[in-house]
């Protein structure tokens, strides 16, 4: 009944906001769906408590869905830590994001189409979370992508929304594709796609091969690797991040839930989820490990440069993805989960500090245009700075203990990819450190940059913004001192339990506890240069990032431009694809197929009808007539000699 | 029901609604009116009869049901009717959607209003008696019989190309047909009956199947249609009338993969073993193919009916996997794609009613002034994308399941046909629906009147319902379709024992 009432509460709240917005007005539509959402949220750290806290599981199965033969999945709840934690993390920042949203959208002329989607949203993430079986996972995965499309392209007047809303999709969907061949092969190779089933029958099919494609290939790695094409999309990994970023044309606050908090880490979360697969495929690990980093330091290094503040923000959130996919691939999965806990907090934050500047500057995003905005908005400021110290890893806050185990798991996993993910990784934590102080710089010191106008207008955010961010800045500061003993420390397991597996051989937990201080020390210390670093070229002698940028205008360039991925897949992909469209419509069918068949026909017999009849009959009755004579032909011919 | 004929009353009830609309004489505004009375009367009615057939339905048997027999040629050639698990779920599809198309017909068709209302229940009749033969020869009779009002409706009542378009329907279909036509005949002089439940019985030689296939295939593989035998589709759609799309699309190109099951599979079991890469092959290219061709299009019916061929080429890839997953997915997907495309093809039309263009370009931010049309546009867009939770979904998945167990180059092939499928139905739904509202003529643009809601709405639900709860059809195949499977590998078996013993 509880289990019922988190995830169909926010379902419910979205039909009402969605079809009856007209009827129940703007303000109903938001009461609707922020007390439905909270009291989700409510519920979710009841059933934390009893589930993660507790040491229980529960499990209730719904309806049944698709029976064919031996294919069988039925809609189902069922929750276990793993799911405990996600269901906190998602209706928790769910609810503040409601709430915040009253106030950021207050002047939007379509408020419950917003409030609707937003709780949509929130169903669809429960869903995910909640499923006992890969398709419902997909179910929830595909509607997350949905809710997603259909929010980035909120502000539908805009071409760039519309773009970034189909390119999301469609690059979710690339995912898709791994992850929907993946499931196929589970169910062939399993028989099922109950996660039960496939779990128990791991350990039996490991080092066992099967034919996919042509090739004799493992069965455990290809499955696993296909799944985690999946994630890559979900999850914006290097490769099939290019929509994240453009994503940010849409709602702020939508950017710190959906593209932030939660349906980004569905990749990382569906990765934990499979943890008793993904065990017996190293192969599969040591990938995830390297692009996991790759995308870390992809990231980190394309954000340094950007101007818009939310896509800063953006290249930062894949990059801390990257941080949990390395930790995974070390089989630190509590650890990957603690990140993901914390990063929640802070990144959503982040989001909705960078809203609030946008809102008080008139939907104002570029950084050049800011600039010494910290005595107008005081509260946003200290949040930043708390969202920012979080996210650098500085001691106390919650990104402290989460990036450190992640970079202590990744040294103490005492493997050549681990190695590579600890040192991109350490760096990767220098250059978060200064873009985050880069973005502080920027907006909040210095001369203002910004239009008078703007700036007279500015204005520090109304109580329901304010109040969603002081929660969220709590959770930045103390979610990791609380959690960290749970997650990661000596009661991780009773913590974790059966929801995550890992071989004995893999676990890096107990050796990332051992470690000497330099290890443990260098990530702190090396967040601080990188302020240092920020501090220097922006607040110190602002000439010298044009300095730089000039004198290194290749480099500069190609990280401004992203690594130039865009371009390249519009000249491999789109641009073909379009090609090839066309190709096929007027070659294909209209030269060829059309041309050497029906037409090539046609003009004989329509020449040849012309000269030997009246044409104004039509062709449709000479057939009828054809037709007929036909049948009649037929019936005489059985009826003469069918009896014989 | 004891022996009532329900199945007949089903079948031909539209035809006594066909002569009533006949009988039917005053002036000219008074006939249009009840014409149209009658026709949804009819069409209404006879939905709650095949209701009725649907609850008295036994799932748990394979046999064929509701079996009506009567002489009629001779002997061995009868009036022989019946359903089973596979062909009942076709006729609720044809009935259902029925009133649906008189009802999108109501305003749009403005001249000859009788004479269209008599074609369509015409029509219904030969669609039914389609999926309720069970003799090859009546079989053929309403196969045939139903391409009559097909084209009367498109060359009567079609667009400005229409005779081309009706042209090629006749050169593709007429080709096919004379081929299945020689079939038939071959068939009874070997087995001696047209009787189709004997036919499945019977075991033809190995060599004389594979002829006999090619004929039936000739035949079902234009109506599918699958490549490259598809180029009919997007001009007899792009002319018909919207309510002649809607049927073309759900009900007409879904006859050609029920003979695949219904004769093929059982009656050829080793030349369909033969047949099958060929089959793949040419539906992995019409995945492919039709799906990147439906994104370059200019035209909003074009593109729905490329993206037909597409979606059927899943269907035939489902139906020749010949695992308990692929052809009930096939089946799925048929039901599926006859609820979605359809309704397409009405939203197409709906527009079209408005401004009189199918060009995309023509329209671009109707959401603005068509907030509930851009709704129901939306829910069968991402039906089309095959979005889980909808009944496009549990079609296309289970056939991908299917299929996997088979051959995995063709799963993953035709996977790749959910990517693009995404590419061509969103981009359509932008620059449709979405943007600036910036041309003139749109700006006064009416949303869905109830009329058209009422339309709308039973289609949005059952999509949605068996999307969620796809239970009541597939628990309706079930056993036919295992059946099936195991009639195929008898058939298999038996024919393989006959050439063992002729060496």
């Amino acid at each position: 009944m509880i289990y019922g009432l988190i995830v169909f509460l926010p379902l419910g709240a979205a039909i009402i906001a969605g079809f009856f917005g007209k009827w129940i007005s703007d303000r109903g539509a938001q009461l609707v769906t922020c007390f439905a959402v909270s009291a989700s949220a409510v519920l979710s750290l009841i059933v934390f408590v009893d589930i993660g806290l507790g040491g229980d599981t529960a499990h209730v199965e719904l309806l049944r869905w698709i029976d064919s033969g031996s294919f069988g999945v039925s809609w189902a709840l069922q929750i276990d830590t793993l799911t405990a934690v996600m269901l906190v993390v998602v209706a928790g920042v769910s609810a503040l994001v409601h709430w915040y949203s009253i106030g950021y959208m207050s002047h939007d002329p379509h408020i419950p189409r917003f409030m609707a989607y937003l709780s949509l949203f929130t169903f669809a993430m429960l869903m995910l979370v909640t499923a006992d079986n890969l398709v419902q996972l997909f179910f929830g995965w595909e509607g997350v992508g949905l809710c997603s499309y259909l929010l980035i392209g909120f502000w539908y007047k805009k071409p760039a929304a519309n773009a970034a809303a189909i390119k999301a999709f469609i690059v979710n969907r690339i995912g898709d594709f791994g992850f929907a061949i993946g499931i196929f092969g589970i169910f062939f190779v399993f028989g099922s796609v109950d996660y039960e089933t496939i779990f128990a029958a791991a350990p039996e099919i490991a080092g066992k091969s099967f034919e996919f494609l042509g090739l004799e290939l493992d069965i455990i790695t290809t499955l696993t690797f296909l799944l985690f094409v999946g994630a890559m999309g979900k999850s914006a990994q290097i490769g099939l991040h290019t929509w994240l970023p453009d994503a940010m044309e849409g709602p702020t606050p939508v950017s710190a839930l959906i593209h932030a908090a939660t349906m980004v880490t569905a990749g990382v979360f569906m990765v934990v989820r499979m943890s008793p697969l993904f065990e017996f495929a190293p192969i599969t690990l040591g990938i995830i490990t390297v692009v996991g980093a790759t995308t870390a330091i992809f990231a980190a290094t394309v954000g340094m440069v950007q101007n818009d503040i939310k896509r800063v923000i953006a290249y930062s959130t894949c990059s801390q993805l990257g941080y949990m996919f390395f930790a995974i691939g070390v089989s630190a999965y509590g650890a990957a989960m603690f990140h993901l806990f914390t990063h929640a907090f802070f990144k959503a934050l982040l989001f909705l500090g960078a809203g609030s500047i946008i809102h008080a500057m008139s939907d104002e995003q570029d950084m050049r245009k800011m600039g010494g905005l910290y005595t107008m908005l005081p509260l946003t400021y200290v949040l930043m700075w708390i969202g920012s110290l979080s996210l650098a890893g500085m001691p106390v806050f919650a990104g402290f203990f989460s990036k450190d185990i992640i970079l202590e798991v990744a040294y103490a996993a005492q493997s050549n990819v681990g190695e590579y993910a600890f040192y991109l990784g350490l760096f990767v934590a220098f250059l978060t450190a200064f873009y985050s102080w880069r973005v502080i710089f920027m907006t909040f010191h210095g001369k203002s940059r910004g239009d008078i106008k703007i700036m007279a207008n500015v204005l520090e955010a109304p109580r329901s913004m304010a109040i969603p961010m002081i929660i969220l800045a709590l959770g930045a500061i103390f979610a990791g001192l609380v959690a960290t003993g749970w997650f990661v420390g000596d009661g991780a397991e009773d913590f974790w339990r059966e929801s995550i597996f890992v071989l004995a051989e893999n676990d890096p937990l107990e050796a990332a506890h051992h470690l000497g201080w330099t290890v443990k020390a260098s990530p702190t210390v090396i967040g601080l240069l990188g302020i240092l670093l920020a501090w220097y070229l922006y607040v110190r002698r602002t000439s010298a990032p044009a300095i730089i940028a000039a004198s290194h205008s290749w480099l500069y360039q190609f990280l401004l431009n992203k690594w130039y991925f865009d371009e390249a897949y519009e000249f491999l992909f789109v641009r073909p694809a379009k090609y090839l469209g066309r190709l096929f419509w007027q070659t294909g069918d209209g030269k060829i197929i059309d041309g050497f068949g029906p037409d090539g026909i046609a003009s004989t017999v329509i020449n040849f009808a012309r000269r030997a009849s009246f044409v104004q009959t039509g062709f449709v009755y000479h057939y009828a007539f054809a037709m007929l004579i036909g049948v009649a032909g037929l019936v005489s011919w059985f009826l003469i000699w069918g009896g014989a | 029901m004891g022996d009532w004929p329900i199945l007949s009353l089903v079948t031909f009830l539209p035809l006594v609604g066909a002569a009533f609309v006949l009988l039917v004489r005053g002036d000219s505004v008074m006939v249009a009116r009840n014409a149209r009375a009658v026709a949804l009367w009819t069409t209404l009615i006879n939905f709650a009869l095949s209701l009725v057939l649907w609850i008295n339905f036994d799932n748990s048997t394979a046999d064929f049901q509701f079996e009506e027999q009567a002489p009629w040629l001779s002997d061995t050639i009868t009036y022989h009717m019946g359903v089973d698990g596979i062909s009942i779920l076709f006729i609720i599809l044809t009935t259902f959607l029925m009133p649906i198309c008189i009802l999108a017909s109501w305003d749009s068709i403005k001249s000859r209003i009788k004479e269209y209302m008599i074609a369509f229940l015409v029509l219904e009749t030969t669609m039914i008696g389609v999926f309720s033969a069970l003799d090859l020869v009546v079989f053929y009779l309403f196969f045939e019989g139903g391409l009559i009002p097909m084209f009367l409706i498109i060359g009567v009542w079609g667009g400005a190309n229409r005779i081309y378009a009706t042209f090629k329907f006749f050169l593709y279909t007429f080709a096919g047909s004379v081929l299945m036509l020689l079939a038939i005949l071959v068939m009874y002089f070997d087995a001696g009956t047209t009787d189709i439940p004997a036919l499945m019985e019977h075991t033809i030689d190995s060599g004389l199947q594979k002829w006999l296939w090619v004929a039936f295939f000739a035949s079902f593989a234009v109506k599918i249609p699958m490549w490259p035998l598809h180029t009919w589709l997007p001009d007899a759609h792009v002319e018909a009338p919207t309510a002649g799309s809607v049927i073309l699309a759900a009900v007409l190109l879904k006859m050609g993969a029920y003979g695949f099951l219904r004769f093929s599979l059982p009656m050829f079991p080793d030349a369909t073993a033969y047949f099958t890469p060929m089959i793949f092959g040419l539906s992995v290219i019409a995945i492919i193919y039709a799906s990147l061709v439906a994104m370059m299009q200019k035209d909003m019916k074009k593109l729905v009916a490329y993206s037909s061929v597409a979606h059927m080429g899943f269907v035939t890839i489902g139906i020749f996997t010949l695992t308990t997953q692929g052809i009930q997915g096939g089946i799925m997907q048929m039901i599926s794609h006859g609820l979605v495309s359809g309704a397409l093809f009405l939203s197409v039309g709906i527009i079209y009613d408005r401004m009189h263009t199918r060009e995309i370009d023509a329209y671009g931010g109707l959401v603005h002034r068509m907030p509930k049309y851009a709704f129901v546009f939306m829910i069968f867009t991402l039906a089309n994308v095959g979005l889980p939770g909808t009944s496009g979904f549990v079609g296309e998945f289970l056939i991908l399941v299917g299929v996997f167990q088979v051959n995995t180059w063709v799963a993953v092939l035709a996977t790749i046909g959910i990517i693009l499928s995404a590419g061509y139905a969103l981009w359509l739904y932008r620059r449709v629906i979405y943007g600036a509202l910036e041309k003139e003529n749109l700006k006064e643009i009416l949303d869905l009147n109830r009329r058209e809601i009422l339309i709308m709405a039973p289609l949005i639900a059952t999509v949605i319902f068996f999307g969620i709860y796809p239970a009541p059809l597939l628990d309706v195949m079930a056993v036919s379709v295992e059946h099936l499977i195991g009639q195929h590998s008898a058939g298999l078996d038996a024919v393989r024992a006959i050439s063992v013993a002729g060496n």
